[in-house]
């Protein structure tokens, strides 16, 4: 072992009474100071934290910190080393079962303990994956794959494309379903990627997450899982959708469209909404109840289009007042082929930024309008300001959200550099991402503290 | 057999070297709420209670891995029982943190420092760096599945009837949800208590007599009331006791209300557990060890399809499964006593209520126990389906086809486990002072480090800081009561009481008499409360200026307590109701009046003139004037006079 590993964490007078005592992390023992006697296990320790302690796990197998400067002997008694591991079991076989492929890249879905942060790391692994969930064995036959080990936040081109075409060679296989792990934060960004670059799907790709990470006893994972593996296996809908919790409590999950989804609570279970329309369908444990007719049929061919084309020069812009053009001026300057702005209301900017992206335009720029409010379509012929901005070139993308735009766009561009076939793209429904209508239904962010609201409220279950 | 011939006698009969002779011994675990305006780990408000909720969340509870790798007992066993959760959620008292929606807050600080100030008081070592801990709670009772947890002070003492009980550890953690039902498959929780801040003290087992367990549990209440920063009332403490035999495990009651019902509880344990090493002999004598068990279990709905046991026959009329339960060679012995009128079938019972969820009462019924309701020829016939001899026991339970075969199961589970000894248990206190199953004693296995929170150093100055502001020890200050003639039915709540400092700062700085200062602080109070009067705005600010005024003479002691009363009733402050003094000039005006008035008067000497003028001016002034300062201007009066 490594003298790193050895003092795992450590550095500084910590480090420096553990070597003098020749106390490695792991070693159970009798730990001296000015004040008293501790016994109990070295832990590693964080490497975030001061340098000033060494981490005890005392036999009630609580952690304490005891301060390096006042130890004055560490006797070793023995040796324990941490095998956090979850038991695993081979998943059963079953010839009659469906056949379901998971997809690991990452996030809570699975995860473990990490002594370097302190933090929870994700881990990945279908023995596991059944020593935990061992409910999946009833849905399906299960084979696990891990693509990536990354924090959904290190999802980029190269990780969709890998994806892409990984659904491609499964799909090829002729596997009923398939489940995606990843990490929440960027889910939506992903699933809207994979809707253009998976397309004609004959089975539904359904991606998954949790909330709570599976080493909480609360955790949503286990559920999410289940809902997801079921509508992999058993739903006819060929679709990429997002699977993750309706409400709060464990009752039923939701399936979203992968182009009309957002991440909308930092931490909420029930954080994904489908915007401005509504979700494809409810899944539980028991059944799967659509919640729409107009989705896309599973089928028995294997024609599926794997696209991956990217150009990774796109960027957000989300447009605050008194934004200064240099803020666009930077992207032309550095090469960008393709921007999205979120603007405000309808779909606007400040007149300071008319001549970046009249720049933009000289240089061939693409520049697509979006809606910070998220909800609602672009409209940039009601006000006179939005006139002059397409007259700049500026392109509105009616109801696509910013996110989902933003990847579009990388996907057009890496396709074409001709403005007119990029538009033709950009605004060509391909999986719902524009829609002709917005339902009445589409729209609902219920306000606490009315009374109606209330009343709803307390009749269902959060 | 010699070493569990020792028989238990009745409670009021057991004597302290009856409790030797059976090895007692006993710790406490006591849980405090703290005295602060806001919850542990969010911002919530602490304290308020209602039954009142808005909202209901569902949630189900799965084990997970501790820190080294390995699964809890506890929390395997709550698993099996498949619960579905249910939490009441009122809008003002929970947030989304408690509703386990959002990662915890920074910890609460006014908490920490009581805490620590308590470890202070208990002479803990404290810790140099605090690790927020998650133990884990599968029963349900955090919505999150674990308690934060820390802790904050190890290896401190009491002086305890001339010798020493040690504080094994203080921890500081947030509070679990209030218990609404457990019906079935449901459990029912209101979250209003979930989050408050809490202490647990956990002694080690010193105590070796139930009497003893009392006697610390109230000298451990009254050292963390002594610092005035903990919540009194129903539910603001509760005990657990650890209680063991010689040759017996570790065992806990949860959650005992009340500290008087302490010792009757653990008298019951303690003979508990020595019954059930008794029965484990009982049993090797027969020849029937956990290797040599033998039983058999299987679904025998068949032969009670015209039963008359109401129970039975409503079970199998609504299509549930009835087990039956064959264990070889228990002949008697679910009757063995284990508890006052308690026997072994209650272990069991308690048991398939628990893991099975059959918990519709009664849920077995066994050939051991006279007087129930099947027929004997019923007992054949299932002793018969089993191929069961005269030796054997057996035992029925019922409910649906998955919770009886479970049940069954959980039958042999606990008849293997008396082979082996006593099971470790959490028991829960029942109102007739013995004690049921609770669920399995959770162990080390179940923590694990919060990653939500990063470990926090606790410097040497705030302790300083702390401990500037900690009360004397209990003791010393009973003893300083003692010394200055408390009266002796006042010492021990005077030196608990939030006023303690109060009366201090009476005698010493203001030379109040003892007696005045802890009766006015003690005993007025009560009375006043007696009287219907709404003493919790009695503050310690009005009794700070009731002593002041007797202080400054500005009133007498006959005064106090119309005083407080008309401050109580009418909502004035003291300053308001004291007469208003009295200014010099008036003083002046009065003592001419005096003199005038008393001019004609033959008197002996000037001594006795001065003296019935002072008596006089002070009839007036007393209380509005110091008397000094009345005797210096008569003398200076007088003095002119002559001159």
């Amino acid at each position: 072992m490594s003298e790193a590993n050895l003092f795992k964490g450590y550095k500084g007078p910590a480090l420096d009474v553990l070597k003098n005592f020749q106390a490695q992390v792991w070693s159970d023992a009798k730990i001296s100071t000015a004040k008293g006697q501790y016994t109990g296990i070295i832990l590693p320790r964080s490497e975030t934290e001061d340098p000033l302690h060494i981490v005890l796990k005392l036999r009630s197998g609580y952690n304490i910190g005891i301060l390096a400067s006042s130890v004055t002997a560490i006797e070793i008694q023995g040796r324990k080393e941490a095998h956090y591991k979850i038991p695993e079991k081979e998943f059963p076989y079953d010839p009659k079962k469906p056949r379901v492929k998971l997809f690991g890249t990452g996030g809570t879905i699975a995860s473990r303990l990490d002594y370097r942060t302190g933090a929870v790391i994700p881990a990945f692994s279908p023995g596991e994956l059944y020593g935990s969930v061992p409910e999946l064995a009833d849905i399906c036959n299960i084979e696990t794959e891990k693509l990536y080990g990354v924090f959904s936040e290190n999802m980029g081109p190269e990780q969709w494309t890998g994806t892409a075409e990984a659904i491609g060679r499964e799909i090829a296989k002729g596997v009923t379903g398939i489940v995606i792990g990843h990490g929440t934060d960027t889910m939506h960004h992903t699933a809207a990627i994979l809707s253009f670059m998976v397309q004609n799907s004959p089975v539904p790709i359904v991606m998954v997450g949790s909330q709570r990470s599976s080493d909480r006893p609360s955790s949503d994972a286990a559920l999410n899982l289940m809902h997801s593996v079921k509508t992999a296996a058993e739903s006819d809908i060929a679709e990429v959708m997002v699977c993750m919790f309706g409400p709060t409590s464990d009752t039923y999950g939701l399936l979203h469209r992968g182009t009309r989804v957002r991440k909308m609570h930092s931490s909420y279970r029930s954080t994904f909404r489908t915007i401005g329309d509504i979700p494809i369908a409810m899944v539980s444990r028991d059944k799967i109840t659509p919640l729409r007719r107009d989705y896309k049929r599973r089928r028995e061919d294997k024609n599926v289009i794997i696209n991956t084309a990217f150009e990774e020069k796109v960027s957000i812009v989300y447009y605050y007042p008194n934004m200064k053009p240099d803020i666009i001026d930077s992207l032309i300057d550095n090469g960008y082929r393709g921007i999205v702005i979120a603007g405000t209301g309808l779909g606007h900017v400040n007149k300071p930024l008319y001549p970046a992206l009249k720049r933009a335009k000289d240089k061939k720029i693409v520049v697509y309008m979006t809606v910070q409010t998220l909800w609602g379509y672009v409209q940039m012929y009601v006000y006179d300001t939005g006139r002059d901005m397409m007259e700049l070139g500026v392109v509105p993308a009616a109801n696509m959200l910013p996110e989902v735009a933003y990847v579009k766009l990388g996907w057009a561009l890496g396709q074409t550099s001709d403005l007119d076939e990029i538009h033709k793209i950009m605004l060509t429904p391909i999986a719902g991402e524009i829609t002709e209508r917005e339902p009445s239904n589409g729209y609902l962010i219920l306000q606490g503290g009315i009374p109606e609201v209330e009343e709803f409220i307390s009749k269902f279950r959060k | 057999m010699n070493a569990y011939n020792f028989l238990f006698k009745p409670f009021q009969d057991m004597r302290t070297e009856d409790y030797a002779s059976v090895g007692f011994k006993s710790g406490l675990e006591i849980h405090q709420q703290l005295m602060t305006e806001k919850k542990l780990f969010c911002r919530c408000p602490a304290g308020r209670y209602s039954d009142k909720f808005d909202a209901e969340i569902l949630r189900h509870m799965r084990p997970t891995l501790s820190e080294l790798g390995e699964y809890d007992g506890t929390a395997l066993m709550e698993f099996k029982t498949k619960k579905e959760i249910i939490y009441e959620i009122q809008r003002d008292t929970v947030c989304t943190y408690e509703m386990d929606d959002t990662p915890p807050f920074m910890i609460n600080e006014e908490a920490l420092d009581i805490a620590l100030g308590i470890g202070m008081l208990y002479d803990c070592i404290m810790i140099d760096e605090l690790h927020i801990a998650r133990k884990q709670y599968l029963d349900g009772s955090i919505p999150t599945g674990f308690q934060r947890t820390t802790i904050v002070g190890v290896d401190g003492k009491i002086p305890f009837k001339g010798r020493e009980i040690r504080i094994v550890q203080l921890g500081l953690e947030e509070d679990a949800c209030r218990e609404v039902s457990d019906i079935g498959h449901r459990r029912t929780y209101l979250t209003d208590r979930l989050g408050m801040p809490l202490i647990e003290t956990v002694t080690a087992p010193d105590m070796r007599t139930p009497q003893e367990v009392a006697e610390v549990a109230q000298l451990l209440r009254r050292i963390v009331r002594s610092t005035g920063h903990v919540r009194t009332g129903i539910g603001a403490a509760r005990e657990d006791v650890n209680v063991s035999v010689r040759g017996g495990t570790r065992v806990e009651i949860k959650g005992v209300p009340r500290i008087p019902r302490i010792p009757l509880l653990t008298y019951h344990e303690a003979m508990r557990q020595w019954n059930l090493l008794r029965l484990r002999e009982e049993l090797a004598g027969r020849g029937i060890t956990t290797q040599t068990l033998a039983a058999s279990t299987e679904d025998i709905t068949r032969l009670f399809r015209r039963t008359l046991y109401q129970p039975l026959q409503s079970a199998v009329s609504s299509g549930m499964s009835v087990y039956g339960v064959r264990l070889n060679g228990f002949r008697g012995l679910l009757r063995w006593q284990t508890q006052t009128n308690t026997y072994f079938s209650q272990e069991i019972s308690d048991r398939v209520r628990v893991i099975a969820c059959l918990t519709t009462l009664p849920n077995m019924v066994d050939s051991d126990s006279h007087g129930q309701a099947l027929t004997s020829a019923e007992w054949q016939t299932v002793g018969k389906a089993f191929k069961a001899s005269d030796d054997d026991t057996l035992v029925i339970v019922w409910g649906p086809a998955e919770d009886a075969k479970l049940g069954a199961q959980e039958v042999v589970v606990r008849a293997r486990e008396a082979t082996m000894g006593i099971p470790s248990e959490t028991r829960q206190a029942l109102k007739d002072g013995t004690n049921g199953f609770e669920r399995i004693l959770p162990g080390p296995n179940r923590m694990y480090p919060d990653t939500d929170l990063p470990p926090k150093a606790v410097d040497a100055e705030r302790l300083d800081r702390i401990r500037a502001g900690l009360p004397p020890h209990i003791t010393s200050r009973e003893r300083w009561y003692r010394e200055i003639d408390v009266p002796e039915d006042l010492i021990e709540r005077l030196s608990v009481s939030p006023y303690a400092p109060l009366f201090e700062k009476s005698v010493k700085e203001w030379g109040l008499s003892s007696k005045l200062a802890s009766v006015l602080l003690i005993q007025y109070p009560k009375r006043l409360k007696k009287k219907g009067l709404p003493v919790p705005l009695l503050d310690g600010g009005m009794m700070e200026d009731t002593l002041k005024a007797l202080r400054d003479r500005r009133m007498f002691k006959e005064g106090i307590l119309p005083l407080l009363e008309q401050a109580l009733v009418s909502g004035q402050s003291i300053g308001q109701l004291l007469p208003s003094p009295g200014t010099i000039l008036e003083l002046k005006e009065s003592i001419v009046q005096t003199a005038e008035s008393l001019s004609n008067k033959k008197m002996k000497d000037d001594q006795s003139l001065i003296r019935l003028a002072m008596g006089r001016l002070m009839q007036k002034w007393r209380g509005r004037i110091d008397g000094a300062k009345v005797a210096d201007q008569l003398a200076r009066y007088l003095n002119k006079e002559t001159e």
